[in-house]
Protein backbone atom coordinates (compact mmCIF):
# COMPACT_ATOMS: atom_id res chain seq x y z
CA UNK A 1 0.00 0.00 0.00
CA UNK A 2 2.60 2.69 0.70
CA UNK A 3 4.65 2.10 -2.56
CA UNK A 4 1.21 2.67 -4.34
CA UNK A 5 1.14 6.15 -2.71
CA UNK A 6 4.76 6.89 -3.36
CA UNK A 7 4.31 5.59 -6.87
CA UNK A 8 1.65 8.44 -7.39
CA UNK A 9 3.02 10.88 -6.28
CA UNK A 10 6.05 10.55 -8.81
CA UNK A 11 3.56 10.84 -11.35
CA UNK A 12 1.95 13.70 -10.49
CA UNK A 13 3.66 16.16 -12.83
CA UNK A 14 2.71 16.65 -16.08
CA UNK A 15 6.14 15.81 -17.68
CA UNK A 16 5.99 12.18 -15.89
CA UNK A 17 2.24 11.38 -16.70
CA UNK A 18 2.22 12.71 -20.19
CA UNK A 19 4.34 9.79 -21.71
CA UNK A 20 2.36 6.74 -19.27
CA UNK A 21 -0.73 8.30 -20.27
CA UNK A 22 0.39 7.39 -23.75
CA UNK A 23 1.42 4.26 -22.84
CA UNK A 24 -2.12 3.47 -21.48
CA UNK A 25 -4.06 5.16 -24.24
CA UNK A 26 -4.15 1.95 -26.82
CA UNK A 27 -4.59 -0.59 -24.23
CA UNK A 28 -8.20 0.99 -22.98
CA UNK A 29 -9.82 1.62 -26.53
CA UNK A 30 -8.47 -2.47 -26.76
CA UNK A 31 -10.68 -3.10 -23.72
CA UNK A 32 -12.63 -0.76 -25.00
CA UNK A 33 -13.39 -2.69 -28.25
CA UNK A 34 -13.98 -6.16 -26.43
CA UNK A 35 -16.12 -5.38 -23.82
CA UNK A 36 -18.04 -3.30 -26.25
CA UNK A 37 -17.98 -6.33 -29.01
CA UNK A 38 -19.08 -8.41 -26.19
CA UNK A 39 -21.80 -6.29 -25.23
CA UNK A 40 -23.04 -5.32 -28.45
CA UNK A 41 -23.44 -9.41 -29.56
CA UNK A 42 -25.50 -9.98 -25.80
CA UNK A 43 -27.91 -7.21 -26.67
CA UNK A 44 -28.61 -7.99 -30.35
CA UNK A 45 -28.13 -11.81 -30.60
CA UNK A 46 -28.61 -13.34 -27.35
CA UNK A 47 -31.13 -11.35 -24.62
CA UNK A 48 -34.36 -12.07 -25.92
CA UNK A 49 -37.31 -10.22 -27.05
CA UNK A 50 -39.44 -8.43 -24.51
CA UNK A 51 -43.06 -9.49 -24.26
CA UNK A 52 -43.79 -5.92 -23.30
CA UNK A 53 -41.80 -3.44 -25.19
CA UNK A 54 -40.72 -5.72 -28.10
CA UNK A 55 -37.33 -4.94 -29.76
CA UNK A 56 -37.73 -1.30 -28.49
CA UNK A 57 -36.15 -1.66 -25.19
CA UNK A 58 -32.51 -3.03 -26.48
CA UNK A 59 -32.20 0.85 -26.45
CA UNK A 60 -31.51 0.08 -22.55
CA UNK A 61 -27.74 -1.18 -23.50
CA UNK A 62 -26.78 2.30 -24.03
CA UNK A 63 -28.94 4.45 -22.54
CA UNK A 64 -28.12 2.68 -18.98
CA UNK A 65 -24.19 2.76 -19.54
CA UNK A 66 -24.48 6.28 -20.53
CA UNK A 67 -26.41 7.54 -17.48
CA UNK A 68 -24.16 5.47 -15.41
CA UNK A 69 -21.13 6.94 -16.93
CA UNK A 70 -22.09 10.45 -16.79
CA UNK A 71 -23.09 10.32 -13.00
CA UNK A 72 -19.35 8.33 -12.56
CA UNK A 73 -17.63 10.82 -14.09
CA UNK A 74 -18.82 13.69 -12.01
CA UNK A 75 -17.61 12.06 -9.05
CA UNK A 76 -14.54 11.43 -10.35
CA UNK A 77 -14.15 14.97 -11.62
CA UNK A 78 -15.16 16.10 -8.17
CA UNK A 79 -12.40 13.36 -6.70
CA UNK A 80 -9.93 15.42 -9.02
CA UNK A 81 -11.12 18.41 -8.07
CA UNK A 82 -10.65 18.35 -4.43
CA UNK A 83 -7.16 16.60 -4.64
CA UNK A 84 -6.11 19.33 -7.07
CA UNK A 85 -7.58 21.73 -4.48
CA UNK A 86 -5.94 20.26 -1.36
CA UNK A 87 -2.57 19.39 -3.07
CA UNK A 88 -2.43 22.51 -5.46
CA UNK A 89 -1.60 19.82 -8.33
CA UNK A 90 -1.75 21.05 -11.59
CA UNK A 91 -2.43 17.61 -13.30
CA UNK A 92 -5.62 17.09 -10.79
CA UNK A 93 -7.40 20.55 -12.21
CA UNK A 94 -6.35 19.30 -16.05
CA UNK A 95 -7.97 15.74 -15.07
CA UNK A 96 -11.22 17.64 -14.30
CA UNK A 97 -11.30 19.83 -17.38
CA UNK A 98 -10.69 16.57 -19.67
CA UNK A 99 -13.28 14.90 -18.05
CA UNK A 100 -15.69 17.39 -18.50
CA UNK A 101 -16.49 17.28 -22.16
CA UNK A 102 -16.79 13.41 -21.97
CA UNK A 103 -19.22 13.52 -19.08
CA UNK A 104 -21.40 16.19 -21.31
CA UNK A 105 -21.28 13.98 -24.34
CA UNK A 106 -22.58 10.85 -21.63
CA UNK A 107 -25.28 13.27 -20.31
CA UNK A 108 -26.09 14.21 -23.86
CA UNK A 109 -26.42 10.68 -24.72
CA UNK A 110 -28.30 9.28 -22.51
CA UNK A 111 -31.02 12.27 -22.67
CA UNK A 112 -30.91 11.39 -26.41
CA UNK A 113 -31.79 7.97 -26.02
CA UNK A 114 -34.13 8.44 -23.40
CA UNK A 115 -36.10 10.50 -25.37
CA UNK A 116 -35.77 7.59 -28.35
CA UNK A 117 -36.52 5.26 -25.66
CA UNK A 118 -39.47 7.12 -24.44
CA UNK A 119 -41.45 8.15 -27.90
CA UNK A 120 -42.58 4.00 -28.57
CA UNK A 121 -43.18 3.38 -25.23
CA UNK A 122 -44.86 6.11 -24.19
CA UNK A 123 -45.89 8.09 -27.07
CA UNK A 124 -44.03 11.58 -25.97
CA UNK A 125 -40.21 12.67 -27.38
CA UNK A 126 -39.94 13.46 -23.69
CA UNK A 127 -41.25 12.83 -20.43
CA UNK A 128 -40.94 14.66 -16.87
CA UNK A 129 -39.86 11.13 -15.27
CA UNK A 130 -37.29 11.90 -12.27
CA UNK A 131 -34.18 10.36 -13.72
CA UNK A 132 -34.46 12.31 -17.02
CA UNK A 133 -35.10 15.28 -15.23
CA UNK A 134 -32.01 15.06 -12.85
CA UNK A 135 -29.70 13.84 -15.96
CA UNK A 136 -31.23 17.11 -17.81
CA UNK A 137 -30.05 19.33 -14.78
CA UNK A 138 -26.75 17.27 -14.72
CA UNK A 139 -26.27 17.98 -18.26
CA UNK A 140 -25.96 21.82 -17.08
CA UNK A 141 -23.65 21.60 -14.70
CA UNK A 142 -21.73 20.06 -16.75
CA UNK A 143 -22.25 22.85 -18.94
CA UNK A 144 -21.69 25.47 -16.55
CA UNK A 145 -18.36 23.94 -15.57
CA UNK A 146 -17.45 24.00 -19.10
CA UNK A 147 -18.33 27.65 -19.47
CA UNK A 148 -16.48 28.57 -16.46
CA UNK A 149 -13.58 27.25 -17.45
CA UNK A 150 -13.76 28.69 -21.07
CA UNK A 151 -14.36 32.15 -19.57
CA UNK A 152 -11.78 32.08 -17.16
CA UNK A 153 -8.49 32.68 -18.68
CA UNK A 154 -5.73 32.17 -16.12
CA UNK A 155 -5.57 28.26 -16.48
CA UNK A 156 -4.83 27.98 -12.43
CA UNK A 157 -7.56 30.43 -11.78
CA UNK A 158 -10.10 28.79 -14.06
CA UNK A 159 -8.79 24.81 -12.22
CA UNK A 160 -9.85 26.34 -8.74
CA UNK A 161 -12.87 28.22 -9.74
CA UNK A 162 -14.11 25.18 -11.60
CA UNK A 163 -13.18 22.59 -8.70
CA UNK A 164 -14.95 24.39 -6.21
CA UNK A 165 -18.11 24.37 -8.96
CA UNK A 166 -17.64 20.61 -8.84
CA UNK A 167 -17.22 20.39 -5.21
CA UNK A 168 -20.50 22.43 -5.00
CA UNK A 169 -22.34 20.17 -7.73
CA UNK A 170 -21.36 17.17 -6.13
CA UNK A 171 -23.07 17.60 -2.79
CA UNK A 172 -26.06 18.74 -5.07
CA UNK A 173 -26.72 16.41 -7.28
CA UNK A 174 -28.30 14.02 -4.82
CA UNK A 175 -30.28 16.66 -2.91
CA UNK A 176 -31.52 17.56 -7.12
CA UNK A 177 -32.30 14.01 -7.41
CA UNK A 178 -34.38 13.63 -4.16
CA UNK A 179 -36.40 17.16 -4.67
CA UNK A 180 -36.71 16.04 -8.58
CA UNK A 181 -38.15 12.23 -7.33
CA UNK A 182 -40.40 14.08 -4.85
CA UNK A 183 -41.51 16.09 -7.58
CA UNK A 184 -42.38 13.45 -9.95
CA UNK A 185 -43.94 11.28 -7.61
CA UNK A 186 -45.84 14.18 -6.33
CA UNK A 187 -47.32 14.53 -9.99
CA UNK A 188 -47.16 11.77 -12.07
CA UNK A 189 -50.49 10.02 -12.15
CA UNK A 190 -49.28 6.90 -13.93
CA UNK A 191 -45.91 5.41 -13.19
CA UNK A 192 -44.41 6.69 -16.24
CA UNK A 193 -41.03 5.62 -15.31
CA UNK A 194 -37.65 5.02 -16.77
CA UNK A 195 -36.73 2.52 -14.04
CA UNK A 196 -39.40 0.06 -14.82
CA UNK A 197 -37.09 -2.01 -17.06
CA UNK A 198 -38.22 -5.02 -18.27
CA UNK A 199 -37.91 -7.71 -15.52
CA UNK A 200 -33.94 -8.55 -16.09
CA UNK A 201 -33.40 -11.62 -17.81
CA UNK A 202 -29.50 -12.30 -16.66
CA UNK A 203 -28.49 -11.87 -20.47
CA UNK A 204 -29.62 -8.80 -20.47
CA UNK A 205 -28.12 -7.35 -17.47
CA UNK A 206 -24.86 -8.51 -18.07
CA UNK A 207 -25.35 -6.89 -21.61
CA UNK A 208 -25.92 -3.59 -19.79
CA UNK A 209 -22.79 -4.10 -17.67
CA UNK A 210 -20.55 -5.01 -20.40
CA UNK A 211 -22.04 -2.11 -22.21
CA UNK A 212 -21.31 -0.14 -19.29
CA UNK A 213 -17.54 -1.24 -18.80
CA UNK A 214 -17.31 -0.42 -22.61
CA UNK A 215 -18.14 3.09 -22.01
CA UNK A 216 -15.91 3.27 -19.11
CA UNK A 217 -12.89 2.00 -20.56
CA UNK A 218 -13.86 4.54 -23.67
CA UNK A 219 -13.89 7.79 -21.08
CA UNK A 220 -10.89 6.54 -20.13
CA UNK A 221 -9.44 6.60 -23.06
CA UNK A 222 -10.64 9.90 -24.31
CA UNK A 223 -10.14 11.82 -20.91
CA UNK A 224 -6.60 10.70 -21.68
CA UNK A 225 -5.84 11.45 -24.96
CA UNK A 226 -7.57 15.06 -24.16
CA UNK A 227 -5.20 15.72 -20.92
CA UNK A 228 -2.30 14.69 -23.04
CA UNK A 229 -3.45 17.91 -25.56
CA UNK A 230 -4.07 20.14 -22.43
CA UNK A 231 -1.22 19.31 -21.23
CA UNK A 232 0.73 20.01 -24.32
CA UNK A 233 -1.36 23.46 -24.51
CA UNK A 234 -0.80 24.47 -21.17
CA UNK A 235 3.06 23.47 -20.40
CA UNK A 236 4.10 24.66 -24.07
CA UNK A 237 6.75 26.79 -22.74
CA UNK A 238 8.22 24.44 -20.46
CA UNK A 239 11.59 22.39 -21.27
CA UNK A 240 10.11 18.76 -21.34
CA UNK A 241 7.24 19.86 -23.74
CA UNK A 242 10.25 21.47 -25.91
CA UNK A 243 11.69 18.07 -25.85
CA UNK A 244 9.08 16.04 -26.92
CA UNK A 245 9.85 13.80 -29.93
CA UNK A 246 6.75 14.64 -31.30
CA UNK A 247 7.85 18.62 -31.31
CA UNK A 248 11.52 18.80 -31.64
CA UNK A 249 12.61 19.83 -35.22
CA UNK B 1 -19.71 39.58 15.19
CA UNK B 2 -19.68 43.32 14.97
CA UNK B 3 -17.47 43.21 12.02
CA UNK B 4 -21.01 40.92 10.73
CA UNK B 5 -23.37 43.89 11.55
CA UNK B 6 -21.36 46.43 10.23
CA UNK B 7 -20.87 45.07 6.70
CA UNK B 8 -24.64 44.42 7.02
CA UNK B 9 -25.13 47.99 7.85
CA UNK B 10 -23.08 49.54 5.12
CA UNK B 11 -24.43 47.99 2.10
CA UNK B 12 -27.63 48.81 2.94
CA UNK B 13 -26.53 52.29 3.27
CA UNK B 14 -25.27 52.25 -0.04
CA UNK B 15 -28.36 50.63 -1.58
CA UNK B 16 -30.59 53.23 0.39
CA UNK B 17 -28.54 55.66 -1.20
CA UNK B 18 -28.38 54.04 -4.48
CA UNK B 19 -32.76 52.96 -4.42
CA UNK B 20 -32.70 52.56 -7.98
CA UNK B 21 -31.43 49.04 -7.99
CA UNK B 22 -33.50 47.62 -5.77
CA UNK B 23 -36.40 48.44 -6.74
CA UNK B 24 -35.34 47.40 -10.14
CA UNK B 25 -35.14 43.65 -9.32
CA UNK B 26 -38.26 44.16 -7.29
CA UNK B 27 -40.69 45.66 -10.70
CA UNK B 28 -38.84 43.19 -12.76
CA UNK B 29 -40.52 40.32 -10.42
CA UNK B 30 -43.97 42.24 -10.93
CA UNK B 31 -43.76 42.75 -14.36
CA UNK B 32 -42.56 38.87 -15.27
CA UNK B 33 -45.31 37.78 -12.67
CA UNK B 34 -47.90 40.21 -14.78
CA UNK B 35 -46.59 38.31 -18.35
CA UNK B 36 -47.53 35.20 -17.67
CA UNK B 37 -51.59 35.69 -17.76
CA UNK B 38 -50.94 37.89 -20.71
CA UNK B 39 -49.06 34.78 -22.64
CA UNK B 40 -51.56 31.87 -21.39
CA UNK B 41 -54.76 33.56 -20.86
CA UNK B 42 -56.96 34.83 -17.78
CA UNK B 43 -58.65 32.36 -17.31
CA UNK B 44 -59.13 32.07 -12.91
CA UNK B 45 -58.93 28.18 -12.38
CA UNK B 46 -55.80 27.92 -14.84
CA UNK B 47 -53.75 31.18 -13.28
CA UNK B 48 -54.65 29.36 -9.35
CA UNK B 49 -52.52 26.54 -10.86
CA UNK B 50 -49.85 27.94 -12.74
CA UNK B 51 -49.50 30.31 -9.39
CA UNK B 52 -46.78 28.81 -7.32
CA UNK B 53 -44.46 28.00 -10.44
CA UNK B 54 -44.29 31.27 -12.10
CA UNK B 55 -44.03 33.30 -8.22
CA UNK B 56 -41.04 30.82 -7.97
CA UNK B 57 -39.32 31.34 -11.20
CA UNK B 58 -39.98 35.18 -11.16
CA UNK B 59 -38.27 35.38 -8.16
CA UNK B 60 -35.49 32.86 -8.66
CA UNK B 61 -34.90 35.26 -11.79
CA UNK B 62 -35.48 38.44 -10.01
CA UNK B 63 -32.80 37.29 -7.35
CA UNK B 64 -30.36 36.42 -10.04
CA UNK B 65 -30.54 39.90 -11.42
CA UNK B 66 -29.31 41.26 -8.37
CA UNK B 67 -26.36 38.28 -7.61
CA UNK B 68 -23.32 39.83 -9.77
CA UNK B 69 -24.07 43.08 -7.28
CA UNK B 70 -22.82 41.18 -4.02
CA UNK B 71 -19.13 41.39 -4.90
CA UNK B 72 -18.86 43.51 -7.73
CA UNK B 73 -18.99 46.83 -6.67
CA UNK B 74 -16.44 45.99 -3.81
CA UNK B 75 -14.08 44.13 -6.35
CA UNK B 76 -14.17 47.10 -8.53
CA UNK B 77 -12.87 49.93 -5.69
CA UNK B 78 -10.62 47.67 -3.93
CA UNK B 79 -12.71 46.84 -0.75
CA UNK B 80 -13.05 43.45 -1.28
CA UNK B 81 -9.39 43.14 -0.56
CA UNK B 82 -9.34 45.23 1.79
CA UNK B 83 -11.68 42.72 3.80
CA UNK B 84 -9.78 40.15 2.65
CA UNK B 85 -6.94 41.52 4.31
CA UNK B 86 -8.71 42.42 7.73
CA UNK B 87 -8.06 40.63 11.32
CA UNK B 88 -11.65 39.80 10.82
CA UNK B 89 -12.82 36.15 9.51
CA UNK B 90 -13.63 36.43 5.99
CA UNK B 91 -16.34 34.14 5.83
CA UNK B 92 -18.02 36.77 8.62
CA UNK B 93 -17.65 39.26 6.43
CA UNK B 94 -18.90 37.73 3.52
CA UNK B 95 -22.10 35.89 5.51
CA UNK B 96 -22.92 39.95 6.24
CA UNK B 97 -22.60 41.21 2.52
CA UNK B 98 -25.04 37.69 1.61
CA UNK B 99 -27.84 38.80 4.13
CA UNK B 100 -27.60 42.16 3.20
CA UNK B 101 -28.12 40.80 -0.15
CA UNK B 102 -30.74 38.96 0.89
CA UNK B 103 -32.38 41.86 3.22
CA UNK B 104 -32.21 44.29 -0.13
CA UNK B 105 -32.86 41.61 -2.72
CA UNK B 106 -34.93 38.06 -0.76
CA UNK B 107 -37.11 40.45 1.79
CA UNK B 108 -38.92 42.81 -1.03
CA UNK B 109 -40.12 39.34 -2.98
CA UNK B 110 -41.46 38.10 0.60
CA UNK B 111 -43.08 41.28 0.68
CA UNK B 112 -44.56 41.53 -2.48
CA UNK B 113 -45.68 38.14 -3.28
CA UNK B 114 -49.12 38.18 -1.72
CA UNK B 115 -49.78 40.97 -3.94
CA UNK B 116 -49.07 38.93 -6.86
CA UNK B 117 -50.80 35.93 -5.59
CA UNK B 118 -54.24 38.17 -5.31
CA UNK B 119 -53.62 38.72 -9.18
CA UNK B 120 -53.81 34.80 -9.87
CA UNK B 121 -56.52 34.46 -7.39
CA UNK B 122 -55.11 32.14 -4.49
CA UNK B 123 -56.68 32.05 -1.19
CA UNK B 124 -55.59 33.23 2.01
CA UNK B 125 -54.19 29.96 3.07
CA UNK B 126 -51.80 29.81 -0.10
CA UNK B 127 -50.73 33.12 -0.25
CA UNK B 128 -49.42 32.58 3.52
CA UNK B 129 -47.88 29.47 2.61
CA UNK B 130 -46.45 31.10 -0.44
CA UNK B 131 -45.20 33.88 1.73
CA UNK B 132 -43.87 31.50 4.35
CA UNK B 133 -41.89 29.10 1.42
CA UNK B 134 -40.41 33.01 -0.15
CA UNK B 135 -39.22 33.55 3.16
CA UNK B 136 -37.08 30.65 3.50
CA UNK B 137 -36.42 29.75 0.07
CA UNK B 138 -34.98 33.52 -0.81
CA UNK B 139 -31.97 33.28 1.58
CA UNK B 140 -31.64 30.16 0.53
CA UNK B 141 -30.98 32.15 -3.16
CA UNK B 142 -28.80 34.37 -1.98
CA UNK B 143 -26.75 31.58 -0.76
CA UNK B 144 -26.21 29.52 -2.98
CA UNK B 145 -26.19 32.56 -5.59
CA UNK B 146 -23.38 34.35 -3.21
CA UNK B 147 -21.53 31.21 -4.37
CA UNK B 148 -21.99 31.78 -8.11
CA UNK B 149 -21.60 35.44 -7.47
CA UNK B 150 -17.73 34.75 -6.44
CA UNK B 151 -16.79 32.26 -8.85
CA UNK B 152 -18.09 34.46 -11.98
CA UNK B 153 -16.33 37.71 -10.01
CA UNK B 154 -14.64 39.35 -12.66
CA UNK B 155 -15.14 37.02 -15.27
CA UNK B 156 -15.91 37.91 -19.09
CA UNK B 157 -19.82 36.80 -20.12
CA UNK B 158 -20.50 37.25 -16.11
CA UNK B 159 -24.35 37.83 -15.73
CA UNK B 160 -25.02 35.03 -18.53
CA UNK B 161 -22.76 32.48 -17.07
CA UNK B 162 -23.67 33.07 -13.14
CA UNK B 163 -27.25 32.31 -14.35
CA UNK B 164 -25.86 28.86 -16.19
CA UNK B 165 -24.20 28.21 -13.16
CA UNK B 166 -26.37 28.74 -10.55
CA UNK B 167 -30.05 27.93 -11.95
CA UNK B 168 -28.99 24.50 -11.60
CA UNK B 169 -28.29 24.71 -7.96
CA UNK B 170 -31.65 26.53 -7.42
CA UNK B 171 -34.30 23.28 -8.88
CA UNK B 172 -34.50 22.03 -5.36
CA UNK B 173 -35.46 24.91 -3.88
CA UNK B 174 -37.84 25.42 -6.50
CA UNK B 175 -39.31 22.34 -6.25
CA UNK B 176 -40.14 22.14 -2.50
CA UNK B 177 -40.71 26.17 -2.13
CA UNK B 178 -43.43 26.03 -5.58
CA UNK B 179 -44.71 21.95 -3.84
CA UNK B 180 -45.34 23.70 -0.62
CA UNK B 181 -47.76 26.19 -1.69
CA UNK B 182 -49.40 23.76 -4.04
CA UNK B 183 -49.77 21.15 -1.23
CA UNK B 184 -51.78 23.88 0.92
CA UNK B 185 -53.88 24.28 -2.56
CA UNK B 186 -54.51 20.92 -2.73
CA UNK B 187 -55.72 20.67 0.93
CA UNK B 188 -52.19 17.94 1.91
CA UNK B 189 -49.55 18.59 4.55
CA UNK B 190 -47.72 21.29 4.02
CA UNK B 191 -44.93 20.72 6.81
CA UNK B 192 -42.59 18.11 4.72
CA UNK B 193 -42.23 20.64 2.05
CA UNK B 194 -41.30 23.27 4.41
CA UNK B 195 -39.59 21.71 6.46
CA UNK B 196 -36.88 20.57 3.67
CA UNK B 197 -36.93 24.02 2.95
CA UNK B 198 -35.51 25.00 6.08
CA UNK B 199 -33.06 21.97 6.16
CA UNK B 200 -31.84 22.97 2.73
CA UNK B 201 -31.52 26.77 4.40
CA UNK B 202 -29.59 25.11 7.37
CA UNK B 203 -27.42 23.11 5.19
CA UNK B 204 -26.62 26.16 2.87
CA UNK B 205 -25.95 28.45 5.43
CA UNK B 206 -23.25 25.94 7.03
CA UNK B 207 -21.70 25.41 3.70
CA UNK B 208 -22.41 28.54 1.19
CA UNK B 209 -20.32 31.40 2.76
CA UNK B 210 -17.46 28.96 3.51
CA UNK B 211 -17.43 27.73 0.18
CA UNK B 212 -18.40 31.19 -1.23
CA UNK B 213 -15.10 32.48 0.73
CA UNK B 214 -12.69 29.77 -1.04
CA UNK B 215 -14.05 31.08 -4.35
CA UNK B 216 -13.40 35.07 -3.31
CA UNK B 217 -9.83 33.93 -2.69
CA UNK B 218 -9.17 32.51 -5.74
CA UNK B 219 -10.52 35.49 -7.51
CA UNK B 220 -8.57 38.41 -5.60
CA UNK B 221 -4.99 36.15 -5.95
CA UNK C 1 -30.14 -16.37 -32.25
CA UNK C 2 -32.48 -13.93 -32.57
CA UNK C 3 -33.10 -13.12 -35.96
CA UNK C 4 -34.17 -15.06 -38.94
CA UNK C 5 -32.79 -12.64 -41.44
CA UNK C 6 -30.78 -9.97 -41.69
CA UNK C 7 -34.03 -7.67 -42.94
CA UNK C 8 -35.63 -8.78 -39.62
CA UNK C 9 -32.12 -7.34 -37.71
CA UNK C 10 -32.43 -4.06 -38.94
CA UNK C 11 -36.37 -3.98 -38.87
CA UNK C 12 -36.09 -4.11 -35.12
CA UNK C 13 -39.89 -5.70 -34.48
CA UNK C 14 -40.93 -2.04 -35.99
CA UNK C 15 -38.86 -0.06 -33.80
CA UNK C 16 -36.05 0.16 -36.39
CA UNK C 17 -36.13 4.34 -36.08
CA UNK C 18 -36.02 4.08 -32.65
CA UNK C 19 -33.44 1.31 -32.01
CA UNK C 20 -30.85 2.82 -35.08
CA UNK C 21 -31.50 6.19 -34.05
CA UNK C 22 -30.30 5.79 -30.59
CA UNK C 23 -27.18 3.61 -31.38
CA UNK C 24 -26.45 5.32 -34.48
CA UNK C 25 -26.24 8.87 -32.72
CA UNK C 26 -24.06 6.57 -29.90
CA UNK C 27 -21.86 5.22 -32.24
CA UNK C 28 -21.38 8.27 -34.32
CA UNK C 29 -20.68 10.58 -31.02
CA UNK C 30 -18.03 7.84 -29.67
CA UNK C 31 -16.33 8.22 -32.87
CA UNK C 32 -16.71 12.34 -33.37
CA UNK C 33 -15.39 12.18 -29.95
CA UNK C 34 -12.06 10.95 -30.55
CA UNK C 35 -11.46 12.36 -33.82
CA UNK C 36 -11.91 15.78 -32.90
CA UNK C 37 -9.58 15.16 -29.39
CA UNK C 38 -6.63 13.85 -32.10
CA UNK C 39 -7.55 17.43 -34.00
CA UNK C 40 -7.04 19.24 -31.15
CA UNK C 41 -3.47 17.32 -30.68
CA UNK C 42 -2.34 17.39 -33.84
CA UNK C 43 -3.25 21.56 -33.98
CA UNK C 44 -1.19 21.92 -30.85
CA UNK C 45 1.48 19.82 -31.78
CA UNK C 46 1.77 21.71 -35.35
CA UNK C 47 2.16 25.30 -33.58
CA UNK C 48 4.88 23.57 -31.02
CA UNK C 49 6.71 22.47 -34.12
CA UNK C 50 6.33 25.82 -35.83
CA UNK C 51 7.94 26.96 -32.54
CA UNK C 52 10.37 24.76 -32.01
CA UNK C 53 11.66 25.36 -35.85
CA UNK C 54 11.92 28.72 -35.39
CA UNK C 55 13.94 28.78 -32.44
CA UNK C 56 15.89 26.37 -34.17
CA UNK C 57 16.62 28.89 -36.88
CA UNK C 58 17.30 31.72 -34.35
CA UNK C 59 20.16 29.65 -33.36
CA UNK C 60 21.07 28.27 -36.04
CA UNK C 61 20.55 30.47 -39.29
CA UNK C 62 22.24 27.92 -41.50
Amino acid sequence: MNNRVINWFRFASPSSFYPIAGKMIPWFWLLAAVFGAAGLWLSFFVAPTDAVQGEGYRIIFIHVPASWMSMFIYVVMAGWAGLGLALNARLSGMMAQALAPTGALMAFLSLWTGAFWGKPMWGTWWVWDARLTSELILFFLYLGFIALQAAIDDPRRADKAGAILVLVGVVNVPVIYFSVKWWNTLHQGSSVSMTKAPSMAMTMLWGMLLMALCFWMYSIAVALMRVRAIMLERERHTEWVKQLAEVKP
Amino acid sequence: MNAMLAVIRRDLLVAMRCKTEVLTALFFFVIVTSLFPLGIGPEPALLRKIAPGVLWVAALLATMLGLHRMFAADHADGTLEQMALSPAPLALLVAGKIVSHWLVSGLPLVLMAPILGIQFDLDAGALGVLMLALLLGTPLLSLIGAIGAALTLGVRGGGVLLSLLVLPLYVPALIFGAGAVQAQMAGLDVGGHLSLLAALLALAAFFAPWATTAALRIALE
Amino acid sequence: MNWNSPAEFFAMGGYALYVWGSFGVCALALALEPFLVNQRRTVILRSLRREALAEKLDKDPK
